[in-house]
């Protein structure tokens, strides 16, 4: 462990002894071994599966050496062509072998910062740091990722990227790096309760754990020529058992719940919520992996409750900020893992420094056609799926969907029970959904614009769906089958002057195509 | 909007169906013995096709409309289900012309306006050359007055 740790000679030297903020740096010359350790891992299978499956042949020998050393070497060139500076105006990075990249962000348009240390990482003391801008994420890209510097140096660019407006900024540059910052005083909003993880098992987590696993696994499965699924699935087919299916289902729940416990802690242990002094908000969690993400406090828009099924059952939720800049991996917009519903209304009245959670307004219901749309909604693909079942599948396919209808009704008229809209002088408060019921309090200052449609159907009963959209979280939310004068006083209301020219028009517009 | 639109999506729409429309009859043609179910989505095709094709173009003509205010750029589109849009001139991004080949053929474009968020793009379709243009240079210099960063 310690041998990297040397800086070779030829290199640019290490952060500490120079007039940092101007030189070019390379990523840690550790990473030359974490990349492989992250990332190879799962290349690790296939290798040992090639060395241990022959009798010792020398191809195998000299195929795994090949592998292994070709891993080595691209991670290598990786590194020696990623560099990064940050100048008094913008963050640089240069970086990618053939096709070379050269990502430029203004230091002002910084709006959060999320430092990830896998346990690659974590063994050899590196962090990385990506830093995220007012702009939407784009599917697919990753934003400005320095993976991956010693952690001193993340915690270093944090504190040094967030901070702006405080003071000149040049004070700071002129600290040597080598100096530990003063760690400041920060305040803590909430931290994580071992009783929280009664909500584990409810929240679910142990099954997408084994749908992950088994994904993976059918995936090496698939590599070997092995196709356990599909034979399965025929040898189901020839053998039909009510009883094999119930047994399967009850193995899958008691090791989703078995399993939801160690996950809740591998991600949550050590949670806190913190407000940093320098205005930003900052979650850090994970056993293994651990993260921080900080979110600069100015730039949240409003927060997200969110009550899975099963979790809002045992009466509680998690909380998620409705932000700029976050990207949509891994959870990162996450400020309280599943918890108490009062924990998470008291979490979010903190966060958004507020008497009282707009959450906790009294939601108005929508009209009651909304039920019937939202019913309908529900039902139809199960009918559908039943009957084109009943026609082209084994006579004993079709119930399975006809028994989930009247689940699904139910779910439709849960998803009707939460519609709700309601709206404070600073927050839009709407709730959607029943599966994963989701209320959204949106700062109305955040709304930049409108988007309203109405389907044939919900003009024939008079209801309209309002989408306030945002540069934040999702980007849209959308007040559902709201009642068409009621949604309209709404929108009208939440950004006044906005859509009032449009109004009376509108109305005539709407009146017009009825008259159609 | 221009009245020359209701050309440009008629123009859209029957090229759509025709494309859905002449492999299924050269199959048809071309198979010896052509099952009966091929015959009735052949016919399906082609009528609501025809039907599509002459009822959409005017009804989403009678719908779509737009206006801008020196605060706002607001449309209203589509025909069975309509969509009204609004973005605030303050809050705007980007500007945008863009024209297709039938847009050329007719000397119409569209103007997009985006702003920061990423499911809010407002657009103008069917706009005279001259209009858009127009469009474009007074929205740019309202934004332009406009500070902050429109997020």
């Amino acid at each position: 462990m310690s041998l990297p740790s040397e800086v070779p000679a030829g290199l640019p030297a290490a952060p500490e002894f120079t007039e940092p903020l101007q030189e070019w740096h390379r990523l840690h010359v550790r990473m030359l071994v974490v990349r492989p350790l992250n990332e190879g891992i799962a290349m690790l299978v296939p290798i040992l599966v090639l060395l241990f499956t022959g009798n010792g042949e020398k191809w195998r020998l000299i195929a795994s050496g090949v592998t292994v050393a070709a891993i080595l070497s691209f991670s290598y060139l990786i590194w020696r062509t990623t560099k990064y500076r940050i100048t008094d105006d913008q963050v640089e990075l240069h970086t990618g072998l053939l096709t070379r990249k050269q990502l430029a962000v203004p230091r002002d348009r910084i709006r959060t910062v999320d430092l990830t240390s896998k346990p690659g990482h974590r063994i050899f003391g590196l962090s990385a740091v990506r830093i995220g801008t007012g702009q939407q994420d784009v599917p697919g890209t990753d934003g400005l990722t320095l993976d991956a510097v010693t952690q001193q140096e993340a915690e270093r660019l944090r504190l040094l990227l967030l901070q702006k407006g405080v003071a000149p900024r040049p004070a700071s540059l002129d600290e040597p790096g080598a100096e530990p910052v003063p760690l400041p005083e920060s305040e803590v909003i909430s931290q994580l309760d071992l009783k929280w993880l009664k909500f584990a098992p409810l929240s679910l987590s142990g099954l997408v754990a084994i749908g992950a696993l088994f994904g993976v696994l059918s995936n090496y499965a698939d590599d070997l020529g092995l196709h356990p699924v599909q034979d399965l699935w025929e040898w189901l087919f020839e053998n039909p058992s009510f009883a094999l299916f119930a047994g399967f289902l009850v193995v899958l729940a008691v090791v989703g719940l078995v399993l939801s416990i160690p996950l809740y802690i591998l991600q949550f242990w050590n949670y806190r919520l913190t407000r940093e002094p320098d205005g930003t908000l900052r979650v850090q969690r994970g056993l293994l992996t651990t993260r921080s993400v900080s979110v600069e406090e100015q730039r949240l828009r409003g927060v997200d409750i969110q009550e899975p099924l099963l979790v809002r059952a045992g009466k509680g939720a998690k909380l998620a900020a409705v932000t700029t800049g976050l990207g949509s991996k891994g959870e990162s917009n996450l400020l309280l893992p599943p918890a108490p519903l009062s924990v998470a209304h008291q979490v979010s009245r903190d966060v958004l420094k507020v008497g009282n959670d707009p959450t906790t307004l009294r939601l108005r219901k929508h009209p009651f056609a909304a039920l019937r749309r939202s019913v309908f909604r529900h039902v139809v693909p199960w009918v559908v799926i039943a009957v084109g079942l009943a026609v082209w599948a084994p006579s004993w396919a079709w119930p399975i969907p006809a028994a989930v209808i009247p689940l699904a009704a139910l779910v439709g008229w849960d998803n009707y029970r939460s519609l709700g809209n309601a709206m404070d002088e600073r927050y839009l408060v709407t709730r959607n959904n029943s599966l994963v019921r989701s209320t959204v309090a949106l700062q109305r200052t955040g709304i930049i614009g409108w988007r309203i449609q109405r389907s044939f159907f919900q003009r024939r009963s008079g209801l309209m769906t309002i989408g306030a959209t945002t540069a934040a979280g999702a980007g849209i939310y959308h007040v559902t089958d709201v009642g068409e004068s009621h949604g309209l006083a709404l929108a009208d209301e939440a950004v006044p002057d906005l859509l009032r020219p449009f109004l009376v028009e509108s109305d005539v517009d709407g009146q017009a195509e009825r008259n159609v | 909007m221009s009245p020359k639109s209701v050309l440009l999506w008629t123009m859209q729409a029957a090229v759509f169906w025709l494309v859905l429309f002449v492999p299924q009859l050269v199959v048809y043609l071309l198979v010896r013995n052509p099952p009966t179910w091929e015959f009735v989505l052949l016919v399906a095709t082609g009528v609501v096709g025809l039907v599509h094709t002459a009822v959409e173009p005017s009804w989403r003509y009678r719908v779509h409309r737009w206006e801008t205010t020196p605060d706002a750029v607001y449309t209203l589109s589509g025909w069975l289900n309509q969509e009204w849009r609004v973005a605030p001139v303050s809050r705007i991004q980007t500007i945008d012309t863009k024209r297709g080949p039938f847009q050329q053929l007719l000397g119409l474009s569209t103007v997009t306006v985006t702003t920061a968020s990423a499911a809010g793009p407002v657009e103008i379709e069917g706009l005279e050359h001259e209009t858009a243009q127009r469009l474009v240079v007074e929205l740019t210099n309202t934004t332009q007055a406009t500070p902050g960063d429109a997020t």
